[in-house]
């Protein structure tokens, strides 16, 4: 237990080094949310009415896509770890080998983090006028990083469960669908019914509808206790807890 | 002293759409003394993997027991990993760290008392010339280098028992000459070695001790010149014209056999005895039309001690062997 947190310190600055070091993929976690907001508010953004302009409807959802596309990094890094042999060596020592786990996933946080930055900046440089107070600013960044943290425990387990990084790459293609078929890019009445079903019982919707609340500074629809905020909150802790609790035990199970 | 690690009737098989598989290790005994190196000798598939991943507390075996230090590998694991330290096939160090960054990761992952990493790092980066390196990023070393690197990761703690799985698969010569010396300094300090290689020449150079795998069991054991006197000695084999020339000499020389045109002769190798070997055919005026030594090769082991020649026996392997 001691040498725990010891454990988790020392594979958590591994996997800040290598997300940071890995420039290719900085500069597609960078890029791509970049030209794809660009590409909704310029291409899209004219003929589409949400009620509002554009890009403050946006933003939100072009920062969640771009988690999806982070978090499966996260997927082709443990893959690594899997196949490299550096598993192997830390089974064979007397550490928790499970806290390389842990150390890509603070590394994903942190990275997301940086790229959630950089998009708010790009929006705000096209016209996106947030009203939310410091304390709105805040809670909108932790609810971003909540969703980072369960598709990246979730990437983790891809990472663990698959045998080759082709198979692990593929985990980016389906979960950046996810926020497509949500209140991401329009609103959801708009999606055909079957589809609407879909849409407004997944867990990107709540997490859309809570950041953009609190980025409008609408706190009332965010501390509605039934409301999007508690429904985002509890998909997100749900599914990040599931999530851990599943890459821990295929990660001990995997021989 | 004793045996510091032990293996005794060791099974394992890998399922394979779900029934048992053939068997990978069948019943495999071996024994390494405290303080020596053992290398256990063996094509690919021959088990040696398996083997090493059982004893490094990695894989159950399905039947049989093994021991490192006393302690048993399924029961505890935790000790058996505290003492010791494994070198895989690949080469397990982080690309986008650095040398010293790699080395300080392992001595934290260690354990080791954390005012004691920096020096030990340091230790090791000189101790393997690559402290002109220890700053520069992993994916800019040679592979020689990061084998040196991987190598000192599992040297952070000292272990009493290093597990050394194929370490100098795909190096240059030159690379493989510097980790054996790094294997005999290890060696010197106290640590027990236990060594996979398709090399017979690494496992004679290195090793007190050979245990030749095939099929999951150990074929043969012993010391590197036992095992080759029982495969025969190293000989010089001379190309005559014709049969009859090499009837003609062979009286003249000690212990020769004929076979066909050619004349074989035992030979403990020494120039004397090559030297002396060659002026007796000059003197009986015979002009050979080729010579060459010939030394026991992996394949000459496996065909001796087995019956058969080395499964999924590579052209590299017996190129290096021979």
């Amino acid at each position: 237990m001691t040498y725990l947190l010891r454990d988790v310190s020392t594979m958590t600055v591994r996997g800040l080094r290598l997300v940071s070091r890995d420039v290719d993929a900085m500069i597609t976690a960078v890029l791509l949310p970049v030209v794809i907001l660009l590409m909704f508010v310029l291409v899209f953004g004219g003929a589409l009415d949400v009620g509002t302009d554009y890009i403050n409807y946006v933003t939100p959802g072009v920062i969640l896509l771009a988690a999806g596309f982070g978090a499966a990094n996260t997927a082709l890094a443990v893959e690594h770890d899997m196949s490299s042999g550096m598993v192997e060596r830390l089974r064979s020592m007397p550490v928790t080998a499970w806290t390389v786990l842990s150390g890509h996933v603070v590394a994903s946080l942190a990275k997301n983090l940086a790229t959630t930055a950089i998009v708010f900046g790009v929006s705000i440089l096209m016209g996106f006028r947030p009203e939310a107070s410091a304390l709105e600013w805040l809670a909108a960044v932790g609810m971003i990083l909540l969703f980072v943290g369960w598709i990246t425990w979730l990437a983790a387990l891809v990472g663990v469960l698959v045998r080759s990084p082709d198979a692990a790459g593929g985990f980016s293609f389906i979960v950046m669908f996810l926020p497509y078929v949500s209140s991401a890019f329009v609103p959801v009445d708009t999606l055909p019914g079957w589809m609407r079903g879909f849409a407004e019982h997944q867990p990107v919707t709540p997490v859309i509808e809570t950041v953009r609340g609190l980025l409008a500074g609408d706190v009332a629809t965010a501390a509605d206790p039934g409301g999007a905020a508690a429904l985002a909150v509890a998909w997100c802790l749900g599914l990040g807890v599931t999530f851990a609790v599943a890459a821990g035990l295929a990660f001990r199970a995997r021989r | 002293m004793g045996a510091i690690v032990t293996a005794e009737g060791l099974c394992k098989s890998f399922a394979k759409r779900g029934s048992a598989g053939p068997p990978v290790l069948d019943g495999l005994d071996l024994e390494l003394e405290e303080g020596s190196v053992l290398a256990l000798l063996g094509p690919n598939g021959a088990g040696k993997t398996t083997t090493v991943r059982i004893l490094a507390t990695l894989l159950r075996p399905d039947a049989g027991r093994a021991t490192v230090a006393g302690f048993d590998v399924v029961r505890d694991a935790r000790r058996v990993r505290e003492i010791i330290s494994l070198t895989g096939q690949q080469v397990a160090v982080d690309a986008r760290q650095t040398g010293a960054e790699n080395l300080t990761m392992m001595g934290h992952l260690a354990h080791l008392p954390r005012r004691v990493v920096g020096d030990r790092v340091a230790e090791l980066l000189t101790a393997f010339d690559l402290a002109d390196a220890a700053s520069r990023r992993v994916d800019t070393y040679s592979g020689g280098m990061r084998r040196r690197l991987d190598l000192a990761a599992g040297l952070l703690t000292r272990p009493r028992i290093m597990f050394l799985d194929e370490p100098t698969t795909g190096l240059d010569p030159r690379s493989r000459q510097a980790l054996w010396d790094v294997v005999r300094d290890v060696v010197e300090q106290g640590t027990s070695v236990f060594l996979t290689t398709q090399y017979l020449e690494e496992a004679d150079r290195l090793a007190e001790r050979v245990a030749l795998v095939d099929g999951g069991r150990v074929a043969a054991e012993g010391t590197p010149a036992q095992l080759k006197r029982q495969v025969g000695e190293a000989g010089v084999e001379l190309t005559l014209p014709s049969p009859s020339d090499a009837v003609r000499l062979a009286p003249a020389l000690a212990a020769a056999t004929v076979d066909g045109a050619r004349v074989r002769v035992p030979t403990d190798g020494s120039v004397a005895h090559v030297r002396s070997v060659l002026t007796t055919v000059e003197a009986m005026g015979v002009t050979p039309e080729h010579w060459e030594m010939r030394t026991p090769t992996l394949d000459d082991v496996f065909l001796t001690l087995t019956g058969h020649v080395g499964r999924a026996r590579t052209a590299r392997a017996a190129e290096v062997a021979a």
